[in-house]
């Protein structure tokens, strides 16, 4: 098949993002920039996760942000209790994908045959439960203050992975090579591998059976396929694959709570980027964690920026103060739904291709 | 006479107090076309959706060759071998027609489960795809989403994916519907087809009576949810019975 010059862009796009992503470090050289770089590939894994299954399998949860706190609270239990160490990285991961997977097989098991609404809404009560749990056994996970806790020695931003003949730290590009970068990498190698294990498993035999249940439940079961295994079991998939992205996330940011892996404002992120990058395809999801990451990042130093530009001009400084952020980040999005109705990359897939 | 490879005995569906299919004894034969006709509302759909097992039978059962399937889901019926095409056309519409015809043959082959190898590249996968792409003359169309189809290919799709199921019941619910003259040939063509197989069962409900005369080998009259008739074309169409409930005359008595 000819490639439309929307998926040449997409996939042109695709490449840029990875490259500035793998070489973050090096080309943005602040704290602040690492952590959003951080940030988005962890993001990237979480909003792809989610799209198998909102978009590939047509299966609406509210439950997605559990599971990344199970597997950020359990890497982050595991490092309080046993002290910084891969053991405990390893068993705290370990714990929460065995935790997500018990508890998607069971809200799958008992909801997933009946309609979609009754699903989204068991969905929703357990991740409320999970959420006031974590905030009232305080002595385990801390409470609404979280816990903070080392990450193995390697990430620690003293640790030198090389050094020079004095015993300095060497630097490559005038980045020093110390725990911190090691971090970063762990991070991305991480998201890198879970995001390819999921874009294999949507081009895979196992993908267009999603994608049959979605487009046409009852017939992909006249054809033999049993829908209800299916779905119990890509909801379980979603939830493993979220669990590690929460363990990960752990031990890079050397803190969990409430805030950073379980809030809902965290599930209407992942919401957001899906919908704005475009449901039922694995492109989508990057380019909406990068925006939606960037844009919570660095819209308010822009408008400050703008504002700032714009001084002694009546009202507009006013409206581009730095504190209006929100509302213009509202803006962008209705702008963004009303032309790119199917995403971003939905929608620049079709351009170009006869349907 | 063969074993029957399908028989329903005293097949009966309550919905309420509105019995669809009323104690419907009937039994199909390897390499017989059976046409099932009726009025509209006479349960003709009902029954095929109790055999195929979109509906439970309420009371009676349904038996392929000896295995008794009445409790069975919709996917397990499938997988021994019933095979339903539905009266609206019923696809994957957002999936190219190659997608549609694959997900038909891997269903077959198992290969569902699948997770780690792209499905492009399972080969034996796609060849047997683009035989059945061909047998309905869709194999220039292979890489169009099943939407964009015009509706006469879109109907063609639909046996298509019937065939690559491989099932021994082929159960068609008005393959014709909403096709022009020019477009009908072609399915029923695919439809002679598979009846020149020996070894498969064909369930027809089917209301043009050209098409009837065509196929049939036999044909069943439903009527009130009730087995009318049976027998052979000729004898059905002309006995005095048929020819009352089609002018109208039966329906009023019950209505």
């Amino acid at each position: 098949m000819k490639q439309s010059f929307g998926t040449i862009a997409v996939k042109t796009t695709m490449l840029i993002i990875a490259a500035l992503l793998l070489f973050a470090p090096f080309l943005f050289q602040d704290i602040r920039a690492l952590e959003v770089a951080a940030r988005i590939c962890i993001f990237i894994v979480l909003v792809a996760s989610y799209d198998l299954l909102i978009g590939y399998t047509g299966i609406v949860s509210f439950a997605h942000t559990m599971f990344f706190g199970f597997g950020a609270y359990g890497a982050a239990i595991a490092l309080k209790q046993m002290g910084p160490g891969w053991d405990a990285v390893a068993l705290g991961a370990l714990a929460g994908v065995l935790v997500s997977l018990v508890v998607a097989t069971v809200i799958g098991l008992i909801s997933l045959r009946v309609k979609a609404i009754f699903f989204a809404m068991i969905t929703l009560a357990a991740a409320s439960v999970v959420l006031v749990l974590a905030s009232q056994l305080s002595q385990i996970t801390g409470g609404e203050d979280g816990i903070t806790y080392r990450a193995p020695d390697i990430f620690k931003t003293a640790t030198k992975l090389m050094v020079d003949d004095d015993g300095k730290v060497v630097r490559w590009f005038g980045v020093k090579l110390n725990g911190k970068l090691a971090g970063y990498y762990f991070v991305f190698a991480s998201s890198l591998a879970l995001f390819l294990v999921l874009l294999r498993i949507t081009v895979s035999p196992l993908g267009t059976v999603l994608m049959a249940i979605r487009e046409n439940e009852a017939r992909a079961e006249a054809m033999g396929y049993r829908v209800v295994a299916y779905r119990t079991f890509v909801f379980c998939l979603a939830a493993v694959v979220a669990s590690l992205a929460g363990s990960v996330y752990a031990v890079w940011l050397k803190y969990t709570g409430p805030d950073t892996a379980l809030a809902f404002h965290i599930m209407i992120d992942i919401l957001l980027m899906v919908v704005i990058g475009g449901m039922g395809t694995m492109w989508g999801a990057v380019v909406g964690a990068v925006l939606l990451v960037m844009a919570q990042y660095y819209l308010r130093d822009l408008m400050g920026a703008a504002s700032e530009a714009l001084h002694g001009i009546p009202l507009l400084p006013e409206l581009l103060a730095p504190d209006r952020w929100l509302f213009w980040l509202g803006i962008i999005f209705i702008l963004l739904v009303y032309f790119f109705p199917k995403g971003i990359v939905g929608t620049l897939m079709l351009r170009g291709t006869r349907t | 006479m063969p074993q029957p490879s399908l028989t329903t005995a005293d097949l009966t569906i309550r919905f309420g107090g509105h019995v669809a299919v009323n104690n419907v004894s009937c039994s199909f034969h390897p390499g017989e076309t059976t046409v099932i006709v009726g009025p509209n509302g006479a349960g003709k759909t009902t029954y095929f959706n109790l055999i195929s097992g979109q509906l439970p039978a309420s009371a009676g059962s349904i038996h392929k060759g000896n295995l008794d399937i009445t409790r069975m889901s919709p996917s397990t019926r499938a997988k021994h071998g019933i095979g339903r095409a539905f009266q609206l056309t019923n696809l994957f519409p957002q999936l190219t027609v190659l997608e549609n015809i694959r997900l038909a043959v891997q269903a077959r082959s198992g290969a569902g489960w699948r997770l780690f190898r792209p499905a492009e590249s399972l080969t034996a996968l796609t060849t047997d795809a683009q035989k059945y792409l061909e047998a309905a003359h869709l194999t220039d169309k292979a890489a169009m989403t099943a939407a964009a189809l015009p509706h006469g290919d879109q109907r063609k799709l639909e046996v298509a994916l019937l065939m690559a199921m491989e099932p021994d019941i082929y159960m068609f619910d008005e393959p014709t519907a909403g096709m022009s003259l020019d477009q009908a040939p072609a399915v029923l063509e695919l439809i002679a087809q598979i009846k020149s197989d020996p070894t498969k069962t064909v369930l027809l409900v089917e209301h043009k009576m050209d098409v009837v005369r065509a196929l049939a080998d036999r044909i069943i009259v439903l009527h009130n949810g009730e087995l009318l008739a049976d027998g052979a074309p000729d004898e059905v169409m002309a006995s005095q019975i048929v020819r009352d409930v089609y002018l109208g005359t039966a329906t009023e008595e019950t209505a």
